[in-house]
Order: C-alpha cells, then sequence, then structure tokens
C-alpha cells in the first residue's frame, strides 16, 4: 500500500455514515483552446502520463478549430515525433501539414543543450561564449544537471512567446518523476548559479588578487586534495568566464515564471489512474493554487470505460460460469467475454474509485477522462481521436456515461 | 498498420554483447524507463536471491524512499536495514544512500576530514560540487556499491547478493561509466582511483545490468538503446524484464478473430441465452466491443514481444496485477523471477567453460545460490 492510499486525507470524515461521493465538474477544454484569450496551455504531471501525446492531441484539436498553434514537446516518442515531423532536432517550430484544418499546427522538440549554448552566445562576447562553450563544466551542466530541460524548457516557452508568431502556444513538460520539478527546477537552477559558492569561487579572479574566505581556503584545499587540482582551475575559468551572465539567470526564469502567471495561461494536470500519479496531480494543483496560477483541470488519461454498465462484475462472473456449464455452441468465447467485460468493471470501478478520492480532496477541480487506446498513439489519427476524447462534449459518448466519470455515478 | 520495424536495423551489434555469468553474477543493476515499475522488479528480484537463506541487500539510489513504501516500513535512514525474510532464513536488507553522508563518509575514511567535510556542507558547497559535476554524485553511488558487493567478513562476502534500484535507462549509461565521466572532471588524484576501481567491479562477470521494459513502443525503444550505450561502455548486460504483461483471457483462435475485429454480437448472442441475461443483443454487441479492444490491446503487446525477443537478451514476463502492490504481490513477482535466474544459471551450466567453473569454485560462500544450479 502506498503513502497516498493511507494518507489521502485532507478532508477527514465527521460523520460516522458514509457521505456518496463528491461529483466532479466537466472540464471544458474545446471551449479553453478555441478561446483567442488563452495564449498558453502547460501540460503538466508525473512522468509517463501520457503529457506528450496529450500536449500533442490538444494542439491537433486547437488546429482544427482554427487557431495558429505551436506545440513545444520535450521528448516524444520516435514515431510520434515521425509523425509530427520531428526528424531533425533543430530547436525551431516546423509546420505539420493538417489537410483541412482551419488553423495551422506547428511542432518542435526541445534540444535543451542546444538553448543553454544560444542563451550563452546571447549573453557574451564571441570568444568569451567559445570559452564556456568549452570548459567541461559547462558541458555536464548543459547536458546533466537536474533541472536544465525545465529551466530550458521555460526559456524556450519564453522566447516562442515573445515572437507572437503563434496565437496559442501548448507545452508539455519534462518527464520528471514529479510534476513540481517543472515549477521548482528552473529556480533552484538560477539560484545555484546565481548562489554563493559561485560568488566565493569568483572573488579571486574578480578581486585581482589571491582574496579568499577561510571557506573558500577549505573548499579549495579538500577539493584539490580528492580531486586534484586541476579541477579547481576548471572550476574557476568557468565560473569567471561565466560572469558576465550572473544575475541574468535569475531574471530570465523569473520572467518567464511571471508569464505562467499571467492571464491566458492555463495548466492542465495529467494523471492516469494509479495512486502515484494522482498524488503528484495532489501536490501539484495545491501548488498551483498557492502560487495563483490558473488550472484548467485534470485529464485523467487511459481509463477503462466498459462498453455497457447494465452487466455488474460479479453477474458477469456468474454468467460466465453458467454459460461454461450450458456447454452451447461458441459457450467458451461468450464465457470468456462476459469474463473480460468482469475483469474491465472491476478496472473502471478502481479506477473510479481513486478518480472519486481525487474529487473528495480537490472538489474545484474539473475532470475529464480519456479512455486508453488499444495501443500507441503514433500518428494523427491517433491524436485526432485522442483530441476527440479530450474536447468532445461531456455528455456524447455510446454508453452515455459523461466524460466526467469511468462509470455511472451510483444512482439513489 | 505498425509500418517501420526499427528492430530491423538493430541486428548485427549485439555480438558484441558482454555477458555475464548467470551463476557468478553478485550485483544486479535494474534500470528502465520511468513508470516501468523498476523499484517493484528490484525488490521483487531482491527477494526471490535471498529465497533459500540468501543475505541480499538492496540499493536505492534515487533517494525517494521507494523500498520503504514497497515493504511498508518507516523511511530508511543511510543504513542497511531489515525490510523482509524470505523462506529458508533469507533476508534483505535495505540501504537508500544519500550522496551527502557518503561524501561525508568517504571524506572521514579516506582523509579522516570528517569535520572539514560538516563545514562544507554548511557553505553548500557540497550540493555545490555535486550539481556542477553529477558524475562526483554517481562515483560516490557506484563507491557504495562497490564497497557492499567485496564487503568480506570471515574471508566470505557478507552479502550473496547486491541488488540495485539504479536510475532510468536514460542515465544508466553515463551512471555506471563513472569512468569516463570522472575522467572529463579529474584526470588524477584519488577520485579518480576511486573510480577505477569501481569500473573494474561493474565491468566484471559478477555485475549484470537487468532492462525492466513495458510492451509498449518508447519503453521496449528506450531498452534498445541503453543495451546499444551499455554495450559501447562494455558493461555487462543481464535480462530483460518485461513488467505489466497483459495475460489473455480468451482461447487463441477468438483472440486472433477478435483483434482483427471480426467479431460481433450475432457470435456471443446463441451461446450467451444461457445465462438469460437482460439487455439481449445490446449486452452483446457490448461484450463484442470490449473483447475486440481486449484482443487489440494483447495484439499490439505481442507484436512488441518479437521487438523485445530481437534484443537477444533471456527475457522474463510478469504479470500485470491488478490493485495496490503489496508485500504478496512482491513475493508473487519474486517467484517468477526466481525461476527464471535458475533456467538461467542452469543454462549457463551447461554451456559454460570448465575453466569458468574452477575459477568460481572456491569463492562462492554456502548459502549462496549455489544449491539451485
Amino acid at each position: 500500500m502506498s503513502a497516498a492510499e493511507r494518507a489521502p486525507g485532507r478532508r477527514p470524515a465527521r460523520s460516522t455514515t458514509r457521505t456518496p461521493a463528491p461529483t466532479a465538474t466537466a472540464l471544458d477544454l474545446a471551449a479553453r483552446i478555441a478561446d483567442p484569450e488563452t495564449r498558453i496551455v502547460v501540460c503538466c504531471g508525473a512522468g509517463g502520463v501520457g503529457k506528450t501525446t496529450t500536449s500533442a492531441a490538444l494542439a491537433l484539436a486547437a488546429a482544427e478549430a482554427g487557431r495558429t498553434v505551436v506545440v513545444l514537446t520535450i521528448d516524444p516518442a520516435r514515431r510520434l515525433a515521425q509523425s509530427l515531423g520531428l526528424e531533425e532536432l533543430d530547436n525551431e517550430p516546423r509546420r505539420v501539414e493538417v489537410p483541412e484544418a482551419d488553423g495551422e499546427l506547428h511542432a518542435m522538440m526541445l534540444d535543451m543543450k542546444r538553448t543553454f549554448d544560444d542563451i550563452v552566445a546571447a549573453h557574451s562576447t564571441p570568444e568569451r561564449a567559445q570559452q564556456i562553450l568549452e570548459n567541461p563544466f559547462y558541458q555536464s551542466l548543459s547536458s546533466s544537471f537536474a533541472g536544465t530541460q525545465e529551466y530550458m524548457a521555460m526559456e524556450k516557452l519564453g522566447q516562442l512567446r515573445a515572437s507572437d508568431q503563434w496565437d496559442l502556444i501548448i507545452v508539455d513538460t519534462p518527464p520528471s518523476r514529479s510534476a513540481l520539478d517543472f515549477l521548482d527546477a528552473p529556480n533552484k537552477m538560477s539560484r545555484f548559479l546565481d548562489g554563493t559558492m559561485i560568488r566565493l569561487l569568483m572573488a579571486p579572479s574578480r578581486a585581482g588578487f589571491r582574496f579568499a574566505s577561510a571557506g573558500f581556503m577549505l573548499f579549495s584545499r579538500i577539493v584539490s586534495k580528492i580531486l586534484g587540482g586541476q579541477l579547481l582551475r576548471d572550476i574557476s575559468a568557468f565560473v569567471s568566464a561565466l560572469d558576465t551572465m550572473f544575475g541574468g539567470f535569475r531574471e530570465r526564469a523569473t520572467a518567464t515564471y511571471e508569464l505562467l502567471r499571467r492571464p491566458g495561461t492555463w495548466f492542465v494536470v495529467v494523471a492516469t489512474p494509479e495512486p502515484d500519479a494522482l498524488r503528484e496531480a495532489s501536490y501539484f494543483v495545491d501548488r498551483l493554487s498557492s502560487e495563483g496560477m490558473p488550472l484548467a483541470g485534470l485529464v485523467l488519461n487511459r481509463t477503462h470505460p466498459p462498453a455497457t454498465t447494465a452487466l455488474s462484475a460479479t453477474r458477469a462472473e456468474g454468467a460466465a460460469e453458467e454459460v461454461q456449464e450450458s456447454g452451447a455452441d461458441g459457450a467458451d468465447l461468450a464465457a470468456a467475454a462476459l469474463r473480460v467485460h468482469a475483469e474491465r468493471m472491476q478496472l473502471a470501478t478502481r479506477e473510479q474509485h481513486l478518480a472519486d478520492r481525487f474529487t473528495s480532496a480537490h472538489p474545484e477541480v474539473a475532470v475529464r477522462t480519456v479512455p486508453a487506446a488499444a495501443g500507441d498513439v503514433h500518428d494523427l489519427d491517433g491524436l485526432r481521436v485522442m483530441g476527440e476524447a479530450l474536447t468532445g462534449a461531456d455528455a456524447d459518448t455510446p454508453t452515455g456515461t459523461p466524460r466526467t466519470r469511468v462509470l455511472p455515478a451510483r444512482r439513489g | 498498420m505498425r509500418g517501420v520495424r526499427r528492430a530491423a536495423s538493430f541486428r548485427g551489434f549485439y555480438a558484441g554483447t558482454v555477458s555475464p555469468d548467470p551463476s557468478l553474477v553478485r550485483c544486479h543493476v535494474v534500470t528502465g524507463k520511468g513508470g516501468t515499475g523498476k523499484t517493484t522488479v528490484a525488490a521483487a528480484l531482491a527477494l526471490a536471491l535471498a529465497a533459500d537463506g540468501g543475505s541480499v541487500l538492496l540499493i536505492e539510489t534515487e533517494g525517494r524512499q521507494g523500498i520503504a513504501q514497497l515493504f511498508d516500513t518507516p523511511p530508511l535512514p543511510y543504513e542497511e536495514r531489515r525490510v523482509a525474510v524470505a523462506r529458508g532464513g533469507g533476508e534483505v536488507k535495505g540501504l537508500a544512500i544519500d550522496v551527502e553522508e557518503a561524501l561525508l563518509d568517504y571524506l572521514d575514511m579516506f582523509y579522516n576530514l570528517r569535520r572539514a567535510g560538516r563545514a562544507l556542507r554548511k557553505m553548500g558547497a557540497i550540493d555545490f560540487a555535486t550539481s556542477i559535476a553529477p558524475g562526483l554524485r554517481d562515483v560516490l553511488i557506484t563507491g557504495k556499491i562497490k564497497e557492499a558487493v567485496t564487503r568480506r567478513h570471515d574471508g566470505r562476502p557478507v552479502y550473496d547478493a547486491v541488488v540495485v534500484d539504479a536510475p532510468p535507462t536514460g542515465r544508466i549509461t553515463r551512471f555506471l561509466g563513472v569512468t569516463a565521466e570522472m575522467a572529463q572532471l579529474a584526470r588524477s588524484g584519488p577520485i579518480k582511483t576511486q573510480s577505477d576501481g569501481v569500473m573494474a567491479v561493474l565491468r566484471s562477470p559478477q555485475t549484470a545490468v537487468h532492462l525492466v521494459t513495458l510492451l509498449e513502443d518508447m519503453p521496449v525503444q528506450e531498452t534498445a538503446d541503453a543495451i546499444a550505450d551499455l554495450t559501447a561502455a562494455k558493461l555487462p548486460i543481464g535480462s530483460v524484464v518485461v513488467n505489466m504483461a497483459a495475460e489473455p483471457i480468451l482461447p487463441v483462435d477468438g483472440l486472433e478473430q477478435a483483434a482483427a475485429g471480426r467479431l460481433t454480437g450475432t457470435d456471443l448472442s446463441p451461446a450467451l441465452t444461457a445465462a438469460h441475461l437482460p439487455g439481449g443483443d445490446a449486452i452483446a454487441d457490448a461484450l463484442a466491443a470490449e473483447v475486440v479492444e481486449h484482443a487489440q490491446r494483447w495484439a499490439a503487446q505481442d507484436e512488441l514481444r518479437d521487438d523485445v525477443e530481437k534484443l537477444g537478451r533471456p527475457t522474463v514476463e510478469l504479470p500485470h496485477l491488478t490493485g495496490s502492490m503489496d508485500l504478496g504481490c512482491l513475493f508473487e513477482l519474486a517467484g517468477r523471477l526466481e525461476e527464471h535466474l535458475r533456467d538461467e544459471v542452469g543454462r549457463a551450466d551447461r554451456g559454460v567453460s570448465i575453466a569458468a567453473r574452477n575459477e568460481r569454485g572456491a569463492e562462492r560462500p554456502a548459502a549462496a545460490s549455489g544449491d539451485v544450479a
């Protein structure tokens, strides 16, 4: 049992009688993406919940609704990338041909190292930029520092927004374990780059003579002893080369962060009906509200609504036995079909239960469920199907179960 | 419909794969794309290795207390703590590596610098150093892993096996390839020596890197990429663990018919009459629709099985268990892994050279998985 299951409660049950499950409100993404006031949609959530596909499907739907859209993807599956024409990683948006769309769809894949390189180039002289780019510490920072990807995603978002070429930007967020990383990492990175240690390391070269605090002496002694003196020289060279850029990192991160708070930005939190993913979604929702950032709602991705809800799991199990015993022609297949349904009902019940628990903790969050596709989504047709599930009318389903739910609300 | 057969292009290069000797492996590194369940697989593998009296250490490297959550224990400190017992007196200990603590240990052990280390921590210097040089973080963690694998007491290894819940596939080669990583930053000095020692253990036949995947495009692709990277880095690759595989409910012929979309309510309704269900044809149609989806999902997964097979590694499949993961589920998965390990050891022993057999002879502790070979 995970921690989420043990400690769900921001709402302690006051009475002993079971209160009916709360009803979530419907998430109207069609209206959100069609609204010309909407300029940025950020898809967040834990890793592996389908953020990239959701972003791409929303972007396609928006283009078909007449918007000029760019979708910034971070790490798309190779075949999805191919179908969006993202074979070359050139860090610039490319037009995706969508026949019969009223608007335009552009797509790009983030190249974090290149985005970082561009910032360096834009903020220093050519020689100095060269010095930085060649430093081994820069190379490790720009390719593997935890948070570089998030920082660069925000940076790129800022650039796309500033260019004003698109009237809607849809952003996929990096596949970190925690959804919060998208908001925290850029700050963490700018704090790091503008931090005390960096200043300490810069002090000697800046003052022009060997002036340093006792702390710095200690640091340099230990580093030289363990890592060898070369390392310290590399760090110092790196830090002093970055000199001109300090302050800039924090400023840029703050500016983009503010962009996320402006009207016209909407967050869409994506989760799968699993305790861990919903716990992450829950943290994220809390965080958005404390930051005053606008939440459109929760996309509960990869649900398994049954094709009929007229037959419960228990009845289907019983019926499977009866059919099997009858020994009629095709009894094996029919009994198996009933077992498939029984399993499906159990799964859907569990998913609805998890969704209900989320809604009791966050009754204000609008919800849209998106049924799991039978296989991976890797072309425009697959994205269109998903887009339909994301933006279709709430009540428009074959079983009549609203798209807000996996199973219909219990009557009575 | 699934046009691009990426797999065709990666034949060939597996020829150079470094293969561990399954009967010698004591260091099991478990990696996988995020969301494939590598922590669960690592935990189940630890239980499997502890069965029949083994003593196993399960190491967590990413500081998120996944082990404690799985085994339902309080958060683990930086200390080896027993988290589970297995049959025959076996036990699994858990260790969550804390990088700062590991560095303080290291400073203390080799330089007698614990106090200075503490002061550095206060200044934020440790955070700084491990941030600017992530390789330093990795060398500390892998150093701890090496220490646990090689630790001996009374002339015998303390642990029969060490299982590592490692970083995801995207980072695994960098994580394990510490020498390459550190060589870039520290060209000489004790850290360099240390990382060379770590590499010697990680590249030896007693290490195996297992890859956890799902039967989905991206995880399989990432597994293929990781195998290529690990091979290039001369790191020994163990098994591919296919996690959360759906098991078909339908008989085979029905499955194929349904996957092709050639199943309708009318195929089901005659036999359904025996159950006197309400709703008649509508129910039969709905059931048929669900069966088609079930079969197509299974077929989509099954198609990826070919790609997994082309990876050319021993493969084991773990079923998708519904409900939340608890200790009972872990033991169930451990049972499957135990069987797989036994098969692998058996297969290797049949083909193993006499030289390798002699070499391992005296080295092995009595309680190791030797009795199953």
